[in-house]
């Protein structure tokens, strides 16, 4: 499963992120999870707690937040906004597949509901990021 | 926060050396110059992998005869072995759709293909990139700061004046840059040694214009054959010794 390498860049991004600002222990780290790279949250879960290293003092007692963000996106050519499902969503499985691994292939597998035009902007939910951070 | 950006360095950790081509135009013969490089490596027998950031038209997976398909996922995604090359390009996960990519999608998307590929241990790592100073050359820059460069050239005046720019570009940027290369060689010109004098970059030689090149595109065996080739192994000496 290739969310691994994401959930191991999430663990460095809070680690790196506690080293700058001096924090011993992280105690919540909201992630949020875009609606358009489809990934399940419990597998994203999993995935953390398969990569956190075991003997981490800093997240040892952290309390992890999954969010999902929903899609937005904006067509160019017709200013037109629309979610995912207004999209009509991926046609194929090899559609919602490319655009798992790769969120900015929604350019090759959506289209906008209006104008058919593939030249829109991601205003939201597209894939794995850190929210916040907090500790102490 | 983005945390892509934290895993970037780990994810190229185990590649020795990692060598972007770049050159100021399209059509000069950089996606062929990374490709054969990384073949004549293979062929050497290093562990070699290939890159094809040239995002809105990749053509690596075209000149190495990559099969098409999804690639595996073990904690990450692993670059298929192609003719003894670790191969990643945007077509392993969008085939054959055209995706039209605008600045910032471009790099959101390289960066997401340098998050989730693990090239494990590689000898070298080509980078093959598009024409000019645009997103992915800069994101290269900024994104693997050790990443050093070779400069493709030829003896039109129209090329030398774009990789003048580039050439002025990364050495401001202080990429390090490890050579000028010419390609489409037809006669004893001068231009291109003198362009990487004026800019303090080594001159590497010239790759020649090579009639049998097109016809062997697609197959590793048939390019393997040429005298493109056979230039580009001598290239590869000299810069992966
Ligand atoms: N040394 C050469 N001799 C003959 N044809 C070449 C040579 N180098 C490249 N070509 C041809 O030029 C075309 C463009 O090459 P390519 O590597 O795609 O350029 P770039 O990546 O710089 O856009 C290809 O059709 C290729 O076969
Ligand atoms: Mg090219
Ligand atoms: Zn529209």
């Amino acid at each position: 499963m290739h969310e691994f390498a994401l959930a191991d860049a999430v663990i460095r991004s809070a680690l790196e992120f506690a080293e700058q600002g001096g924090i011993a222990r992280i105690t919540k780290l909201v992630v949020r999870i875009g609606e358009l790279q489809t990934i399940a949250r419990e597998v994203f879960d999993y995935a953390l707690k398969e990569i956190m290293p075991a003997a981490e003092p800093r997240l040892a007692e952290a309390v992890i937040v999954l969010e999902t963000e929903p899609a937005r996106f904006r067509c160019r050519p017709c200013a037109h906004e629309f979610t995912l499902a207004e999209s009509g969503g991926p046609k194929e499985a090899e559609d919602a597949e490319a655009m798992h691994f790769i969120p900015e292939l929604a350019h090759a597998c959506l289209r906008c509901p209006r104008c058919q035009s593939p030249d829109f902007e991601l205003l939201e939910g597209r894939g794995v990021s850190i929210a916040s951070i907090e500790g102490e | 926060m983005d945390p892509r950006l934290s895993v970037v360095g780990a994810r190229l950790a185990g590649a020795a050396r990692i060598l972007g081509v770049t050159g100021g135009k399209g059509g000069i013969g950089k996606s062929c110059v990374a490709s054969a490089l990384a073949l004549a490596l293979a062929r050497a027998g290093r562990r070699c992998g290939l890159l094809d950031l040239d995002l809105t038209g990749p053509t690596d997976h075209v000149i190495l005869g990559a099969p098409a398909g999804f690639p595996e996922e073990a904690h990450g995604v692993e670059p298929p072995l192609c003719s003894g090359v670790r191969f990643m390009s945007l077509t392993c996960f969008a085939g054959e759709r055209p995706a039209p990519l605008r600045g910032a999608d471009v790099t959101n998307a390289l960066l997401e293909i340098l998050a989730i590929t693990r090239w494990g241990e590689l000898d070298a790592l080509i980078i093959d990139l598009p024409p000019g100073l645009g997103d992915a050359a800069m994101d290269c820059v900024r994104l693997i700061p050790r990443a050093e460069y070779l400069v493709v050239a030829n003896a039109s005046r129209v090329v030398q004046e774009t990789v003048r720019r580039n050439l002025r570009l990364l050495t401001e940027m202080k990429a390090p840059v490890r050579g000028v290369v010419e390609n489409m060689a037809r006669s004893g010109s001068d231009e291109v040694r003198r362009l990487a004098a004026e800019h303090g970059a080594p001159f590497l030689g010239s790759l020649p214009f090579d009639e049998t090149l097109e016809p062997a595109i697609g197959s590793a065996e048939r390019l393997a054959r040429t005298p493109f080739f056979a230039a580009v192994s001598a290239l590869r000496k000299t810069l992966f010794p």
